[in-house]
């Protein structure tokens, strides 16, 4: 198989590997489980390699393979733990609202400007824990929306739930995160006067 | 009128589809006499742009920062690849 000139896959793992990883990691939150895929995809990729048409980057056609091994990656969690009872139970909220469903101690006034936010770039670790701590199908389901991009009809089909089922999901996945990050960010950095 | 556990659970949908009017307009009408509403949706977007921003935290190709590939895994790659060259 003739090998375009400019490919030359000797140097892709020490080239790309811990870009690829990164990628893999943010959106598994699994070390293993992102290992294999970005082995998964040099290999898929030096099998494929004929079609890469030069027209993108190599590392943007790798990542393209990534993506599609990640979404394959899901499909088949998904399939092994389906929803569970906990995944479309009781909203977060419940204790923090009324028997009318209104608040009795509303979510707090986290100050501070989000771009001096940002700056401190801790905030996006606390996230990344925040969301480690969700469970599986509320993660994935928020990841795929939200980090990766995805419309919710594609997400339902690699995670086979019901459009419905999908809006219920992220709305428990986008309070359980909004609860941790109140607790474990501005909880936390209130006192500072930040 | 809309509850907060409704406008709370609209708020995240509204993120995801586009809602009805009827809806729309009840979000909108409570949001405008339930500073806490306002705040949860405030907060939502702010998630929403976190996330944003995580995902552009990548970095180049060649760049090292946080997390990379363990020495074993490195090597296993590469073994795996220079298997299936020869295969």
């Amino acid at each position: 198989m003739a090998n375009p000139a400019n490919l030359d896959t000797s140097v892709w793992v020490d080239r790309y590997g811990d870009y690829l990883f990164r990628y893999a990691m943010l959106r598994l939150r699994d070390r293993p489980a992102a290992e294999d895929m970005v082995q998964e995809t040099f290999l898929a990729a030096l099998k494929g390699r004929g079609t890469f048409s030069g027209d993108s980057s190599e590392a943007t056609w790798l990542v393209g393979i990534l993506k599609h091994k990640i979404a394959d990656h899901f499909r088949r969690r998904a399939r092994e733990a389906p929803l569970e009872e906990g995944d479309l139970g009781e909203h977060p909220d419940a204790g923090h609202m009324d028997g009318r469903g209104h608040w009795t101690t509303g979510p707090a006034e986290w100050g501070g400007n989000p771009a001096d936010l940002y700056r401190q770039g801790e905030i996006l670790d606390r996230f990344r824990m925040c969301l480690s701590e969700l469970s599986p199908n509320h993660a994935n389901a928020f990841t795929l929306r939200e980090i990766e991009g995805l419309g919710t009809a594609e997400i339902c089909k690699v995670l086979g739930v019901s459009e419905t089922n999908l809006w219920v999901i992220l709305h428990r996945a986008r309070a359980l995160l909004r609860r941790c990050l109140e607790a474990r960010w501005f909880g936390t950095t209130a006192g500072k006067g930040s | 009128m809309l509850s907060c556990k409704d406008v709370t659970k609209l708020l995240s949908e509204s993120m995801d589809r586009s809602l009805p009017l009827g809806k729309r307009i009840g979000v909108r009408l409570h949001l405008l006499i339930c500073k806490f509403c306002a705040r949860y949706e405030r907060q939502l977007l702010l998630i929403r742009e976190t996330a944003r921003r995580l995902a552009a935290t990548m970095g180049a190709p060649g760049e090292s920062f946080g997390e990379t590939l363990s020495v074993e895994a490195r090597e296993r790659t590469r073994e795996s690849m220079k298997k299936s060259e020869k295969g």
